[in-house]
């Protein structure tokens, strides 16, 4: 699972309050960075609708900070290598194993060869 | 097999009108081994994919598929932060969710919910494009309904109408947006403009005929006879060249 995603991937249990399951926790037994061809303009694109909190949070936490700052920059759209840098966090660095929490229930999602497991129980749903 | 899905994904990602200039962050609902993923990456676009079946996730990461994936039954939800795709595709997948494979399964409310989460995880002015196998008529228009409600508008594209084999169901899905549905391929007008005018023929129909059964004693009413008679599980000589002649006068 990329950091994109991960960004982007609420908890959908039943009972969850509203907004409440986002960002899911990061507990990682293994990470894989890959390399990715760098796209400016996508990750341009992505950065605003990326929250960037959560983002930097749990880059911190798999040790794959990359010197991200704790504020968006201002005009970042054309500065290259701080777009590299976020291209790095958000495409090439995979959790492969371990597991996601959520932040409000307490659910555990576990993930399996880099795919998160999503699947909910009859009585979660 | 590989050919028609390829074929499919590169007719849904035509419906959904991406733009040209810049590369989109796409959503494929069922993506399975990521056979319509690998049309979407060529594209240039980014795209993370959704299937039940670990099985068939496992297919696609041997494959190395460039999206990412998510092991997930869109019927309870699509598990993403509003407005986060530019648009979605999904190849021979949604007619799966008008199944009740479990007691506790209500086919329109898992319908509904994967429509009203996938509504939301949509950018404003996106589309989806849904390719379907639907079973009967009925089942389309409960999708189609649970679309509409959920708040999308659009409507359903049929690729190549008259055509058994090349027949292809999109359902177009708008968020936000009033665009006119797209022209479905194959079918070019014709049925437009062959309905502004009446048929004629100097052809008599005979009253009998009209009927639907054929006229006693000719050759097609022997030959349904005998297919009657065969269904029924009753010993018929086979067709042959002579079956339904009159004999010979003088036999």
């Amino acid at each position: 699972m990329k950091l994109l995603t991960h960004n982007m991937l609420t908890s959908h249990v039943r009972g969850v309050r509203p907004g409440g399951g986002f960002p899911l926790r990061i507990q990682a037994t293994e990470v894989k960075v890959s390399n990715v061809d760098f796209n400016q303009e996508f990750v341009a694109r992505m950065i605003p609708k990326v929250e960037w909190g959560a983002l930097v949070e749990a880059a911190e936490s798999l040790g794959h900070l990359s010197d991200l700052p704790p504020q968006l920059p201002p005009e970042y759209e054309n500065n290259e290598d701080f777009l590299k840098k976020v291209h790095h966090v958000l495409l090439e660095v995979e959790v492969m194993e371990g597991v996601l929490k959520c932040p409000d229930s307490g659910r555990e999602f576990p993930i399996t060869k880099g795919i998160p497991n999503m699947l909910l129980s009859e009585e979660e749903t | 097999m590989i050919e028609i899905q390829t074929q499919m994904s590169e007719r849904a990602v035509e419906l959904l009108g991406l733009p040209d200039d810049w590369p989109c962050f796409l959503l494929d609902v069922g993506c399975g081994s990521g056979l319509s993923g690998d049309y979407i990456s060529e594209e240039g676009h980014h795209w993370v994919g959704m299937d039940i079946s670990s099985a068939m996730l496992d297919v696609a990461v041997e494959r190395e598929v460039e999206g990412d994936l998510l092991l997930a039954d869109v019927g309870q939800g699509i598990p993403f932060r509003p407005g986060m795709f530019d648009g979605c595709v999904s190849i021979s997948a949604v007619q799966w969710l008008c199944n009740a494979d479990k007691k506790t399964h209500s086919p329109p409310k898992r319908l509904y919910r994967f429509f009203s989460t996938l509504y939301s995880a949509l950018a404003r002015g996106s589309r989806a494009v849904l390719q379907l196998y639907p079973e009967n008529s009925d089942q389309l228009e409960l999708i189609t309904a649970q679309a509409m409600k959920a708040g999308f508008t659009g409507g359903v594209v049929v690729d190549y109408p008259n055509s058994a084999k090349a027949k292809k169901f999109f359902l177009c899905l708008f968020v936000g947006t009033a665009g006119a549905l797209p022209k479905a391929l194959g079918a070019a007008g014709t049925a437009a403009e062959e309905s502004q005018q009446a048929k004629f023929t100097n052809e008599r129909t005979r009253f009998r005929n009209a009927k639907g059964k054929s006229v006693k004693k000719s050759r097609d009413w022997v030959l349904e006879k005998k297919e009657r008679r065969r269904r029924q599980g009753k010993d018929v000589r086979a067709d042959t060249r002579y079956t339904g002649r009159r004999r010979r006068p003088r036999f």
